[in-house]
């Protein structure tokens, strides 16, 4: 029996993915890359969490894990399906990946690569159908119905993904994840990919898909403009661990992480009088770090850093102290710096 | 450290054009068709002065630069423009647009007078030789040196773009640094034979935030620092708003407006520049809905007649705006724009 609250869609608990680094001749192993290490979060039903931080970071092999695409070297996902039973992802064997994973879907970031260009819009959006046992004749309904509601015109079923702009495609990705009426999509970086015109189109889509269908999200991302536009929730991975977890309005005005608001500062605002990159102290430790500390992994970038943090990591804990909702810090300094939000 | 410093005066002004390539045209045969990446377009760049080229992806904006450089595809033909630029060896002012791409004079400035920074350090690096080999035959193929003054170049350069332990680092391969360092030394590169004017495409877009924005730092610093003439070319716009003086915003192979930076972002005179700004989520409060552009870029193999921007506009004059190429006009000091909305009484109604 497999313990999950009842308005919880994924729970992540003690995720770790370690991969083996080999070298020389006999490829011994030598080390390991903690690409994932003791990432624990939730999503609840309808609620769209954004997962983001630097590339290296993790959040991309945290999204595969928690489909399976990779499997984990510890840790459990709970996951509850569209039928509303619960089960662990990690402990599933192959068979039973194949029924559990209708219920959840993903976007892709790259809508050139991701699409098989053989393949005209019909059998796209009906491949994960077909692959569940819909009928050819029920598919064709389903697709038409589809790419209506992602803003696509239904006469161009029969068109091949070289046709559409690249706006176009993604949104074809989009009615794919949808197909299944999953009860969870991970969206890795999928705007990323669009030019900036389009990238609205699609950021306002997804939002009124939230809206309309009562989508769970988790969402990846490295952009934070993007993520306080559609997220209701923000956890920042920092090497392999989560270092900050919050409401999002939160996170923005009040961040409680060094590196959340280095993060938060290094973004350049389209606006000339804005103020960017002001302290320049900040800055002279911008640039990341390869250094493998055993305390906290941010220490050698932190302008806040101390011996403690150098020697001991600091937990997950809950700053909220009980009010409002939860405001989850890793920082041994977390009570008693001053950060500025944007 | 914020790029908006006073505009230099560009009309008429003390400062004599570096650059000025007026009315570029270029033509790409392929077998699908004819494509036309540049439409005629023209823009300047004085000394010492920081330029930015914005635009959406197919706008034409690395194209223009390629053109620039002389290193445009082989079925790319420029039918039309000039594009004057006053060299270092004696201040002579030549037409890059007329002289043979493969010629020594060309390949003088190629690299000599104007060099470029690229998107991706790992595709312009030969992975095979060390960044030091890399850098000394850059500068031994523009300056005469020997091996040892080379050498202390190359170490000299890396040390001036921020890399620590100079003289380690330059043995290094360039897959042993990171995507900062790596940048570095493609600047460092770019930097060894004294240029007059960097162009930077897309310098940023392949490194993390935090990265970023330490690499638009360094770039600003060696722009002052050096006296060099500075062409960014990007699709982000919060780039832009930080880093250049003036700047020009294309699309569809035309520039539709320029101006100073703070001009463009406060007071945009195109409706592209100003759908492009609405267009874009922001950091600092929460939006409840993005303006978005409808439809997207047109094909380059089929321009649309008129304004290139008419099948997306929102603004539109009437039915002159399908039929006539908007002129370019002044809407204040040193910003122009090419929009009908800023001469409709001027220009007679033919509906």
């Amino acid at each position: 029996m497999i313990e999950l609250a009842e308005n919880s869609i994924l729970r992540v608990e003690g995720l770790r993915k370690h991969f083996p680094v080999r070298r020389g001749l006999l490829r011994r192993i030598t080390g390991q890359v903690k690409a994932v290490d003791d990432v624990s979060f939730s999503i609840e039903s309808g609620e769209t969490l954004g997962l983001v931080g630097e590339s290296g970071c993790g959040k991309t092999t945290t999204g595969r894990m928690i489909l399976r695409a990779l499997d984990p070297t510890a840790g459990r996902i709970l996951f509850r399906r569209s039928n509303g039973e619960a089960v662990d992802m990690a402990a599933l064997s192959r068979g039973q990946l194949h029924e559990v994973r209708r219920d959840m879907q993903m976007i892709f970031q790259d809508p050139y690569s991701s699409l098989n260009p053989r393949m005209p819009v019909l059998d796209l959006i009906a491949e994960p159908l077909k692959a569940h046992g819909w009928k050819r004749r029920d598919c064709e309904l389903r697709v038409a119905e589809l790419m209506e509601r992602v803003g696509l015109d239904p006469r161009y079923i029969r068109r091949y993904p070289h046709a559409f702009s690249g706006g176009q495609r993604q949104r074809i990705g989009i009615a794919r994840a949808l197909a299944l009426s999953p009860s969870l999509i991970v969206a890795d970086e999928p705007v990323s990919a669009l030019d900036v015109s389009v990238q609205a189109q699609i950021l306002n889509l997804l939002k009124q898909l939230q809206q309309e269908l009562h989508l769970t999200l988790l969402f990846i991302a490295h952009d934070l403009s993007v993520v306080r536009y559609l997220c209701d929730r923000v956890a920042v991975m920092y090497r392999g661990r989560l270092v900050e977890q919050t409401e999002t309005e939160t996170l923005f005005t009040r961040p409680r992480h060094p590196y959340t608001t280095m993060l938060l500062n290094a973004a350049p605002a389209p606006d000339p009088h804005a103020p960017w990159m002001e302290d320049g102290e900040e800055s002279e430790a911008m640039e990341p770090s390869e250094q493998n500390v055993d305390g906290c992994p941010f220490a050698p970038r932190c302008r806040y850093g101390s011996d403690l943090c150098r020697q001991e990591y600091p937990q997950l804990e809950d700053t909220a102290d009980g009010e409002g909702s939860p405001h989850l810090v890793a920082c041994h300094h977390k009570h008693e710096i001053e950060l500025k939000g944007v | 450290m914020t790029g908006n410093s006073p505009t230099t005066e560009r009309n008429g002004g003390a400062s004599a054009p570096l650059l000025e390539v007026d009315d570029l045209s270029v033509r790409i045969d392929r077998d699908e068709g004819v494509v036309r990446p540049l439409n005629g377009v023209s823009f300047r760049v004085d000394a010492g002065q920081s330029v930015g080229i914005v635009g959406e992806s197919g706008c034409g904006k690395t194209m223009a630069a390629n053109a620039l450089l002389r290193i445009l595809p082989r079925s790319a033909v420029i039918t039309s423009g000039h594009m004057r630029y006053r060299r270092k060896a004696d201040e002579k002012e030549i037409d890059l647009a007329a002289v043979d791409a493969n010629s020594l004079e060309m390949r003088q400035i190629r690299g000599g007078d104007i060099s470029m920074i690229f998107q991706e350090p790992m595709t312009a690096f030969s992975p095979v030789h060390t960044v030091h080999n890399q850098i000394a035959e850059m500068i031994r193929l523009h300056d005469r040196m020997d091996e040892e003054q080379a050498r202390e170049r190359v170490v000299e350069l890396l040390g001036l773009v921020g890399i620590p332990d100079p003289e380690e680092r330059a043995d290094d391969y360039p897959f042993q640094l990171s995507g900062g360092m790596r940048q570095r030394a493609m600047i460092a590169m770019a930097l060894a034979s004294n240029p007059r004017l960097l162009i930077a495409d897309e310098p940023t877009t392949a490194l993390d935030v935090t990265v970023q924005a330490r690499v638009l730092a360094l770039i600003q610093r060696l722009q002052r620092e050096l006296g060099l003439a500075l062409m960014l070319i990007t699709h982000d716009l919060g780039v832009v708003a930080h880093t250049v003086e003036y700047v020009y915003v294309m699309y569809l192979g035309r520039v539709v407006e320029e101006g100073p930076v703070a001009a463009i972002f406060d007071a945009p005179a195109h409706p592209y520049t100003a759908a492009l700004l609405r267009s874009i989520p922001s950091l600092t409060s929460k939006s409840q809905h993005l303006e978005p552009i409808e439809g997207s870029v047109p094909s380059a193999h089929a321009l649309p007649n008129g304004c290139p921007f008419h099948t997306r506009c929102k603004e539109k004059v009437g039915d002159i705006c399908h039929r006539e190429m908007p002129a370019r006009v002044e809407v204040a000091a040193d910003h122009f724009a090419s929009c009908f909305k800023h001469t409709e009484e001027s220009v007679p109604q033919h509906d």
